[in-house]
């Protein structure tokens, strides 16, 4: 997928001689008694798709308004290109937004929409035309040019919020849920015609979102917030394969936690001992643990096997019967109560029909997965 | 509300109720038109009553100052109005806020009488001589009032991102208010001007008192004619203030039905293109 | 940015303050003062050029003796009791004349109500004056309605209403009835429809469903809609000037009276500052009961 192409040639957050265009430095945001962003640092580079992921309340549509000028920060810098832009107000910002409820003049036609920023810009009168109609064949507007936004479609309508904010080639575009009013179908659509034209212009675009499924798919980094920090800031692929907290995994995806006492063994290899009658877990850690130290086991679904048969050479067995059984069409997903009482979750693909399927309701099964296929946290 | 049907009670109780508010006004309309001096026996159809509202100076004269007063205190008060709404929604804390917010809903419920002694001895207090301009200030003070309501009840359920895409894109505070906000709270603050002008066509209480000789407005001089009893001229002066009442009022509420209905039929055909 | 603001909040500000506020603190003061024979007609006149012990002395003057005068003359006790009174009355008939009216336009088909509205708020915009000078040509000896009782037969000689306290009534509530009518309908309309039918599907006959259900459902508009019409009742002048007689005791008029006709501008200052006192009970009432409707609306 474009994904994996992308990732080997883009990775400028891994080159120390590349420059960030944003950089947070120790910022903090109150409102009142509300901290709503905690002594936050990070930095965000040319070119990416930064998504910011995180529950609603977490601070991330605070972060991005501080970056389009309405909120200061409390304390702490932000740069862009290494200028400070706290004094900076948002009409002299080299930075657009694509807003939640689109923000659309609704007595404008979509060419008037899109032409509004250049017309306050230092653009020339005579270009304006031209990039408006650049800007309208981008987003397949070009028949809607003279509609107002309420004779056209959400999906269009989203578009023309799109096509306004870039209209002024910003250094950097925020768009903050910018397909939350999108029903399922046109989402997943629209994510891939998102990341199509961020290719294609080359803008940094940061994004803020609660939707885990669509900062997956659409940002080259991630920043997972809680609570006015960031919890974990990576790729797609390891924050889900490697979580660095109970948060950021539970977040992302489905996970089984397993709370154990960590006692490790040689080079990378560590048990986990819990549960009375249970065998010890057995995984892999590049964290040095303290013997009996308190972790957590974290493991997908999909990474458990489900056999009705013990496996044989398997590193983690365990043994349990199945509660409930989640059919979904391509997958299935089934709740399986160990003997101590926990349940645990594992997937396995539909590739047989429904009916030649042999594992059904109250069966004894065995789960089962290798020494890599889980990570061990401590926070 | 629906559910249940509209009943024989209901028809019954629409009917009486309209006809009770209709009624008077209508027998008004019509006897303005009676050949007699006397109001109520009817002696045959003439327009004469019109003919000599025409040739009364003191109508025309207070009819004008009435015009007068209503244009210049109605557009006070809607740009001072209009400014104390965004005070009331916008402008956050601020000392005195709870004062001003008092101050900007007093006058709605405060009794004429006391509004209008209040602004009287105010005014002789400082020395302003009472005519017109000193009309003009109490009626823009209670009606931006009014205004300040209709325009906030606006502006509470406009969306202030609208404000800040503006800002975004390089508006200058000013030019987002001139460019977006205004265009798109117009209907308010219109009616917001209108409502106000009504308010001080119709004002005799405060005008009263803070009127001065030379300054009689319409209802005052309505309000002492009145007193000596009915007369077919004031009820011509009646018809024809509320034949323009009446028409003013049913076009802007056809163009206002209109452009709802437009505005659905848009969304409607924006929804099935998908 | 803050010039900005500040300039957008002082000037309606300083319009109040100038135009509202201290208008109304000078009326307190003359309230304070005696009457006189001099222009203007009351007395201390603050005399700043002679210093400290002017403003001394200007205090020193104030009282509270036209106050006192107003309980000693029962006529104002009277006013105050009859305006009450008089208000109280009306809004009950206001309610009485306007809940059906409310209820049938809640009741009536989609398409008929923007016209229904529309009926109701037009007698708004036209003249106020006019509207009760209507009822003149109406009420009187050889008025309409004396005609039309006469001729059906119900009454063999003409009843007296104008001038008594019956055409103050018709005239408040003809006057005011749009302003009971809407928020009720307000109250009405926004309610779920099926919340009769169940009451009916519950066993409640259509009328105790009404009373169970509907009327309870409508109470924030029915109590603003009186507190819409007895807060401006009170204060009411052209209504008793133009329909009632000359025993309708209403305060409005008393203090025109006493303004324009007796010239005492210290008694008139006390007056209106009294009606003011008894107009915050109900418009602290009013202002809490729209609060809560704001909070339960969230």
């Amino acid at each position: 997928m474009a994904q994996q192409q992308k990732k080997t040639v883009f990775e400028p957050w891994e080159d120390p001689s590349e420059k960030p265009i944003i950089r947070f430095k120790n910022v903090t945001k109150r409102f009142g008694d509300f901290t709503a962003i905690d002594n936050l640092t990070l930095d965000i580079y040319r070119r990416e798709f930064f998504a910011l992921l995180g529950p609603s309340g977490c601070g991330k549509t605070t972060l991005m308004r501080m970056l389009a000028g309405f909120e200061t920060p409390t304390s702490g810098s932000i740069l862009l290109d290494d200028k400070d832009i706290a004094a900076v107000p948002p009409n002299k910002r080299e930075v657009n937004m694509m807003f939640q409820s689109y923000a659309l003049f609704p007595h404008l036609t979509v060419y008037d929409n899109i032409a509004f920023g250049l017309r306050r810009s230092s653009m020339p009168k005579a270009d304006i035309p031209g990039r408006v109609e650049q800007m309208l064949r981008l987003t397949q507007l070009t028949q809607f040019a003279k509609r107002k936004p309420h004779q056209i479609s959400g999906g269009q309508r989203q578009r023309v919020a799109l096509a306004r904010s870039l209209a002024k080639a910003p250094k950097l575009l925020l768009l903050d849920e910018p397909l939350g009013a999108l029903d399922k179908k046109l989402r997943n659509e629209t994510q891939f015609e998102l990341m199509d034209i961020q290719e294609k212009t080359g803008t940094t675009f940061v994004i803020v979102t609660h939707d885990q499924e669509e900062a997956m798919t659409v940002a080259s980094r991630v920043a997972v917030m809680d609570q006015g920090r960031i919890v974990q800031v990576a790729t797609p692929d390891r924050i889900y394969e490697t979580p660095n907290s109970v948060y950021v995994a539970d977040f992302i995806g489905d996970v089984n936690l397993i709370t154990g006492k960590a006692y490790p063994g040689t080079g990378e290899q560590v048990e986990i001992h819990w549960g009375e009658a249970q065998a010890p877990i057995r995984a892999n850690t590049s964290k040095s643990l303290a013997a009996g130290a308190e972790v957590k086991f974290a493991i997908r679904p999909e990474k458990i096997g489900i056999a009705s048969e013990p496996p044989q050479d398997a590193a983690n067995v365990v043994q349990g019967k199945v509660l409930d059984i989640a059919y979904l069409g391509n997958i299935s997903t089934y709740h399986v109560e160990l003997p101590s009482g926990d349940v645990l979750k594992a997937q396995a693909t539909n590739s047989r029909r429904i009916s030649r399927r042999n594992i059904t309701w109250d069966d004894t099964v065995w789960l089962f997965w290798t020494d890599t296929a889980g990570i061990v946290l401590t926070e | 509300m629906n559910g249940g049907r509209f009943s024989w009670f209901n028809a019954t109780s629409l009917t009486l109720g309209f006809a009770f508010l209709y009624l008077p006004m209508l027998i008004l309309v019509i006897y303005s038109f009676n050949e007699s001096r006397l109001v109520t026996v009817w002696a045959g159809f003439s327009t004469k009553w019109y003919g000599e509202l025409l040739q009364n100076d003191a109508f025309l004269d207070a009819a004008w100052v009435t015009l007068k007063v209503g244009f210049w205190s109605s557009t006070l008060a809607t740009v001072l109005g209009t400014m104390a709404a965004y005070v009331v929604v916008r402008s956050g804390r601020f000392t005195g806020r709870s004062l001003f917010s008092g101050m900007v809903y007093a006058p709605l419920v405060m009794p004429e009488v006391i509004t209008g002694l209040a602004l009287l001895l105010f005014f002789i207090a400082i020395g302003l001589d009472r005519g017109v301009l000193t009309i003009v200030l109490a009626h823009t003070t209670f009606a931006m009032c009014y205004v300040s309501v209709v325009v906030s009840s606006r502006l509470v359920t406009f969306d202030r991102s609208l404000e800040e895409a503006a800002l975004d894109l390089g508006s200058t505070p000013f030019d987002a208010f001139r460019s977006v906000t205004l265009p798109i709270i117009a209907p308010a603050v219109i009616s917001g001007w209108l409502l106000a002008f009504t308010l001080s066509l119709d004002d005799l209480v405060i005008a009263s008192f803070t009127s001065g000789p030379s300054s009689t407005t319409l209802p005052i001089k309505i309000f002492s004619s009145v007193r000596l009893g009915v007369s077919p001229e004031i009820n011509a002066l009646s018809t024809i203030m509320i034949g323009i009442v009446t028409v003013g009022v049913i076009t802007a509420s056809i163009v206002s039905r209109r452009r709802l209905v437009r505005q659905r039929d848009d969304e409607q055909r924006a929804l099935h293109q998908e | 940015m803050d010039l900005r603001r500040t300039f957008l909040i002082f000037v309606p500000f300083a319009w109040l303050l100038l135009l509202f506020l201290i208008p109304f603190g000078i009326v307190l003061k003359i309230s304070l003062s005696d009457i006189a024979l001099s222009i203007p007609p009351y007395t201390p006149q603050l005399d700043l050029s002679a210093g400290w012990s002017g403003i001394v002395e200007y205090f020193q003057a104030l009282d509270l003796e036209n106050y006192v005068f107003l309980t000693q003359d029962n006529l104002y006790f009277l006013a105050y009791m009859s305006s009450v009174q008089i208000a109280f009355i009306s809004m009950v008939i206001t309610l009485i004349v306007g809940y059906p009216i409310a209820y049938g336009m809640a009741k009536a088909p989609d398409h008929w109500r923007p016209t229904l509205m529309m009926l109701v708020i037009l007698p708004f915009w036209t003249s106020f004056l006019i509207r009760v000078y209507a009822w003149m040509g109406i009420l009187s000896q050889e008025g309409f309605l004396n005609q039309f009782l006469l001729w059906i037969g119900i009454i063999d000689t003409p009843l007296t209403i104008l001038n008594t306290n019956w055409a103050v009534y018709i005239g408040i509530v003809y006057t005011y009835l749009p302003f009971m009518i809407l928020p009720i309908y307000a109250a009405l309309e926004k309610m779920d429809g099926s919340l009769m039918e169940a009451a009916e599907d519950l066993g409640c006959s259509q009328t105790s469903a009404f009373w169970l259900v509907t009327f309870p459902l409508s109470r924030p508009g029915v109590i603003a809609g009186c507190f819409l019409v007895f807060i401006p009742a009170l204060g009411e002048v052209v209504i008793p000037s133009l329909l009632g007689g000359s025993q309708t005791l209403m305060i409005g008029k008393v203090l025109w009276e006493e303004f324009f006709s007796n010239r005492d501008w210290p008694v008139a200052s006390a007056v209106a500052v009294i009606l003011l006192l008894i107009l915050v009970i109900p418009i602290v009432l009013f202002q809490r009961n729209e609060q809560k409707q704001r909070e339960a609306g969230r």
